[in-house]
């Protein structure tokens, strides 16, 4: 049993208090003396020249204090790509650079050409209708196979739409090409992974102050890891030394991970404030979210499965074409490759894998990792893919893929696609799903359904991943430009309670309730008195934020570390106050005490000698009580999971409802299961909106048809089931502390294809011949398919 | 947003007077219009609002048996106070936008926007209302001119609307997944002398009556009235939502359930 408020309790959430009575300070509500305000005029066109752009009118409006092109940052450097991926024959890929503000080109709808910086928005804004650019238009480059296939290019200086053409496993292309000649059956799929928009409820702001007197520069701003954001500023746009540059993130609403990446305004607002002299803050609205930031997915795939007659799998192989935009977005190449590709042997024992996949270039915004990153991807296409060839072999879905499983006893298991797996028992997630389903009574609320005119399906999945991103000596070889390590130090104030300062950076994820738990039931005390510190530059250690559900595999086990040091030199304190030696303590409950006797002395005793060092071992033990530890993980996590979806589907309309919903998730130890269900219900949702709701899509001009709530559909609660979540029991990590994987990522990984499969079962047992339908499944695709058929 | 003046009357007298002067525009409950104005879409010199004019508001019975509503009146009131008279048009208040769109937009307000998805209008084509303004009463036959066309002239006001209460109505609303405005709706009404059957959000030229339907429903007020029947795609709307065939298809699809649930 978990102890009071400690790792396991499922411990309400202490930010909630501030976010649900409006207390918490977004980006948005700090209002700096002298501020002045920002906006940026964006091209209306996807693809156009800049002949040029005349801001003389403008200057002189009311207000007005400087206004911006991309002239005026030729100078400086672009806003780099994170990971550095090979082609297929050594090249390396194409990377145009990406400035502050465009120049020469525009490149797609939303892009940023200019900016007005006035004394208040209302004046920016006036001022901003007065800038005169002409532009012009060129042919939109929107379809992918279109942008390899012709020669216009969305950057002339690469001459080309491809970034790169990238094989994984390279090696194994002839093996697998092989194998898939000569297997007995071959089931063959082309589907589209969806783009998305990731619709954070608060839109991206910055705020960007120089100071005169220190030479030295303060960014605020909505970002997932302020460190990054730094370095990028610092090491390649605006070179302001990094230690003359402050980052603060503070509360920010939700990121999906469209707020890892540094953006153009966060370097604009800056140089902008140096420029004017007081502090220039800039609040994106909702049409500028959906056209500027970093969308997600956006594939078209090919993918073959290749087994024997009885159903045991041979080879997987992929074709994928992956937009990338009209720029490279910071983490946009490590997405669709070592996020994706590395994945595509799932659960299964496989023995051939290989992925080849091209990334591309258009005229839409750039496109990154978005919740799951790469492994949703890779989960749709292998987990369609198998439904399919279950009925092609009149198989049973969850039996074919037991066939296939990776048993308990073969962990740790090295995949076909190249990755330990270190734990897992995927049979054991699909028992315990099948018992919550209750499939042997699916056929009678199948006919229940049924006599409402209903067509009912049931749809299955099971998933793994890879996260608590990540090993830099093995992302290091395969490209990455930073390490991913995090750290953590733990700062124990003389009275005894702590602040505990952490790279990583909560923007929803409950950091602040179960960092806390984790430290006090280590240190046996009160959770009450720990307090996290995070998203500043300038107080916590240099850490790689949050993202690839790493904060606790990663940032939680260098907090482990750092109070396991604080254990370490507080045991020896102790030991000096009790007389002892420090191998004869104990500590346990919040209490040193020496070995078979009752002499004790409390951690918070031993917290004050160490700020009051009299009568003190100086010459042996420094004084103070903090401690601070970078870890890097020696592997990935690899959380897994067995979903079940049940829909109906009205024939009439091809509306498709959400019946019930199972998600059995191994995420290992669990540290608040409340918190880790609100995670799987988070992730699950989005899954479920990208599967039957989400529907980003740009005309072939260029224009983003779907950049307004009236036209976007999220997910809200009454498109939504109940959704039954289990996660006791896990196969911990072999390789962290805490025995933790991710589970941030893992609902909106699992969830689209058990939606796809289920509709279509229920499309089969009305006796439509729909294999496939490409999401997300809107009433409107599903009567036509249905039609079709 | 430009900066614009505000004007709150009290009397339609007042109103009308105060938007005759040049770009002045009428704001009812501001759901259309005040985002169009965020957008920097219009640039109305003032804005006359009409929801403090109390001879505008609220829902009564005329001697005829006609229900009655103020063009001022915003939709949760008529979703209440309609309920006990006129149910299908209650209901059909009820299910516009959310609870604040319910408490802020007005009958009038929706009328005169006459968007292609909005749901009034269907109520008021498929009821024979009559639109009452500050200078004349139109008959909604006459009314509804296309998508976001109606008979009204600059600075005329809708004072009222009046429905004439059927046997028996139903609104049925295919919703458009991400406004919740109709992707199809259908407002089906039993007259004594005959059935009327109002589509909106299908058309290019915005609410329709569909005849045929009205025709075999007059003749037999069942769903199965409209077996054999079919709606043509051409004009109908083309988006991101749904097809013109998928409109056509819906529209018959709705028009039978509205006719089942009526019955
Ligand atoms: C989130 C959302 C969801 C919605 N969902 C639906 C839905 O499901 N179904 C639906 O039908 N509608 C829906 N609406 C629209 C809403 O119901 C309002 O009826 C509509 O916005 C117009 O009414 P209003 O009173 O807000 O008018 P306003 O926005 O104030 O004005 C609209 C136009 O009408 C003019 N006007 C206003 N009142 C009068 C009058 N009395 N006489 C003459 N001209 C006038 C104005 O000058 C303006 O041109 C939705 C709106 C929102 C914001």
């Amino acid at each position: 049993m978990p102890k009071d408020g400690g790792i396991g309790a499922s411990t309400t959430r202490r930010e909630d208090v501030r976010f649900l009575t409006g207390k918490g300070k977004y980006t948005a509500d700090i209002n700096v003396f002298g501020q002045a305000a920002a906006i940026f005029v964006r091209s209306t066109v996807a693809n156009g020249v800049i002949k040029s752009i005349d801001t003389s009118a403008a200057e002189s409006m009311p207000g007005v204090l400087a206004v911006f092109t991309g002239e005026d940052f030729v100078d400086v450097g672009g806003n780099p790509a994170g990971w550095l991926i090979n082609s297929r024959d050594g090249e390396p890929m194409k990377e145009p650079k990406r400035p502050v503000l465009a120049h020469g080109k525009v490149r797609h709808v939303g892009d940023a050409y200019a900016a007005v910086i006035a004394e208040t928005e209302q004046q920016a804004r006036d001022a901003a209708e007065e800038i005169i650019a002409d532009i012009e238009e060129l042919p939109a480059i929107i379809n992918m196979a279109d942008a390899l296939a012709g020669d216009n290019v969305v950057h002339d200086e690469i001459g080309t739409n491809q970034c790169f053409d990238w094989g994984w496993i390279e090696d194994n292309r002839a093996a697998t090409d092989e194998a898939i000649r000569n297997a007995p059956h071959v089931t063959t799929l082309e589907l589209v992974n969806n783009r998305l928009v990731p619709n954070a409820m608060e839109p991206r702001a910055s705020i960007g102050t120089y100071d005169a007197a220190g030479d030295s520069y303060l960014l605020q701003t909505t970002s997932q890891n302020p460190h990054l954001t730094r370095l990028l500023i610092s090491a390649f746009v605006l070179g302001i030394p990094e230690n003359k540059l402050t980052v603060i993130a503070p509360d920010v609403g939700g990121g999906f991970g469209s707020k890892i990446y540094h953006y153009g305004e966060e370097a604009l607002v800056l140089a902008a404030s140096k420029k004017v002299g007081r502090p220039v803050k800039w609040v994106a609205d909702r049409t500028e979210s959906f056209l500027s930031d970093a969308h997600g997915r956006d594939h078209v795939t090919k993918i073959e499965l290749a087994c024997e007659k009885d159903g045991t799998f041979i080879a997987f192989r992929t074709t994928t074409l992956a937009n990338v935009g009209a720029y490279l977005s910071n983490f946009s190449t490590a997405t669709p490759t070592f996020l994706h590709g590395t994945l595509m042997a799932g659960n299964y024992t496989v023995p051939n894998v290989y992925v080849n996949l091209k990334a591309v270039f258009t005229n839409t915004a750039p496109v990154d990792a978005y919740r799951g990153a790469g492994r949703p991807e890779a989960t749709y296409s292998i987990e369609r893919v198998i439904d399919m060839a279950a009925r092609e072999l009149g198989m049973d879905p969850v039996e074919l893929r037991r066939k296939n499983f990776i048993k308990r006893d073969q962990f740790p298991f090295t995949s076909a696609a190249g990755l330990e797996y270190d734990s897992g028992d995927y049979d054991a997630l699909m028992d315990k799903m099948e018992a919550i389903v209750d499939r042997k009574a699916f056929e009678e609320r199948r006919k229940a359904s049924e006599a409402k005119g209903k067509l009912r399906g049931l749809g299955i999945n099971a998933y793994v991943e890879a996260c608590g991103i990540a090993p830099s000596n093995l992302v290091g070889v395969l490209g990455s430009r930073v390490g991913l390590y995090d750290a953590a130090t733990v700062r124990v104030n003389a009275t005894g309670n702590l602040s505990v300062m952490v790279g990583a950076h909560s923007h929803g994820q409950g950091h602040e309730t179960v960092f806390p738990q984790i430290v006090a039931d280590m240190l046996g005390i009160d959770p009450a008195s720990v307090d996290i510190v995070h998203g500043d530059t300038s107080k916590i250690p240099f850490g790689m934020g949050t993202y690839g559900s790493r904060s606790l595999a990663v940032c939680g086990s260098a907090m482990v570390r750092a109070t396991e040091k604080i254990i370490a030199k507080a045991k020896k304190i102790a030991a000096h106050m009790l007389e002892a030696s420090a191998d004869d303590v104990d500590f346990a409950e919040g209490q040193f005490t020496v070995k078979g006797t009752d002499k004790s002395v409390s951690f918070g005793e031993v917290a004050l000698k160490a700020y009051i060092p009299h009568n003190y071992p100086l010459e042996d033990i420094e004084p103070g009580l903090e401690e601070t530890a970078f870890y890097d993980p020696a592997n990935f996590t690899y959380p897994s999971g067995a979903y079940a979806c049940e829909v109906e589907v009205d024939p009439e309309t091809g509306k498709v409802t959400i019946e019930r919903f199972t998600a059995c998730d191994d995420f290992g130890n669990v540290m608040n299961p409340m918190i880790v269900s609100g995670q799987v219900h988070g992730g699950v949702v989005q899954g479920i909106g990208q599967a039957l709701l989400e529907n980003t899509t740009y005309d072939e001009n260029g224009q983003l048809l779907s950049a307004s709530y009236m036209d976007y559909v999220m997910p809200r609660a009454d498109d939504l089931p109940f959704i039954a979540v289990s996660h006791d029991g896990g196969t911990p990590c072999t390789h962290n502390p805490l025995g933790a994987k991710g589970c941030g990522e893992g609902g909106a990984i699992g969830s689209p294809p058990t939606v796809v499969n289920a509709v279509i079962d229920a499309l089969q047992s009305g006796g439509k011949n729909v294999t496939h339908i490409d999401m997300p499944l809107t009433p409107a695709r599903v009567w036509a398919a249905m039609n079709n058929a | 947003m430009y900066a614009f003046d505000i004007e709150r009357p009290s009397t339609i007298a007042d109103a009308v007077k105060a938007l005759k002067e040049e770009d002045a525009q009428a704001l009812g409950g501001g759901q259309t219009l005040i985002p169009t104005l965020k957008q920097r879409l219009a640039m109305p010199s003032a804005l006359v609002s009409l929801t403090g004019i109390g001879e505008m508001k609220g829902v009564c019975l005329a001697d005829d048996g006609a229900v009655c509503i103020g063009g001022a009146t915003n939709h949760a009131t008529v979703a209440k106070e309609a309920a006990a008279h006129y149910p299908g048009l209650a209901g059909l208040a009820a299910n516009i936008g959310d609870p604040a769109v319910r408490n802020r937009g007005t009958i009038g307000g929706s009328l005169a926007n006459n968007d292609p998805s909005a749901c009034y209008p269907a109520a008021a084509l498929g009821s024979g209302a009559t639109i009452i303004t500050n200078a004349r009463e139109i008959a909604a036959d006459d009314y509804f001119q296309g998508m976001f066309e109606t008979a009204l002239e600059d600075g005329e006001v809708i004072t009222e609307v009046r429905f004439p209460v059927p046997e028996k109505a139903h609104y049925q609303k295919f919703v458009q997944p991400a406004s919740r405005f109709a992707l199809v709706g259908v407002f089906v009404a039993k007259y004594a002398d005959g059935v009327r059957v109002a589509v909106t959000g299908a058309s290019e030229n915005g609410v329709f009556r569909w005849s045929e339907a009205e025709a075999a429903l007059s003749a037999d007020f069942s769903a199965a009235a409209l077996d054999g029947l079919t709606v043509p795609a051409d004009e109908m709307i083309a988006d991101l939502h749904g097809s013109p065939d998928y409109r056509a298809h819906l529209v018959k699809v709705m028009t039978g359930r509205a006719v089942t649930a009526a019955a």
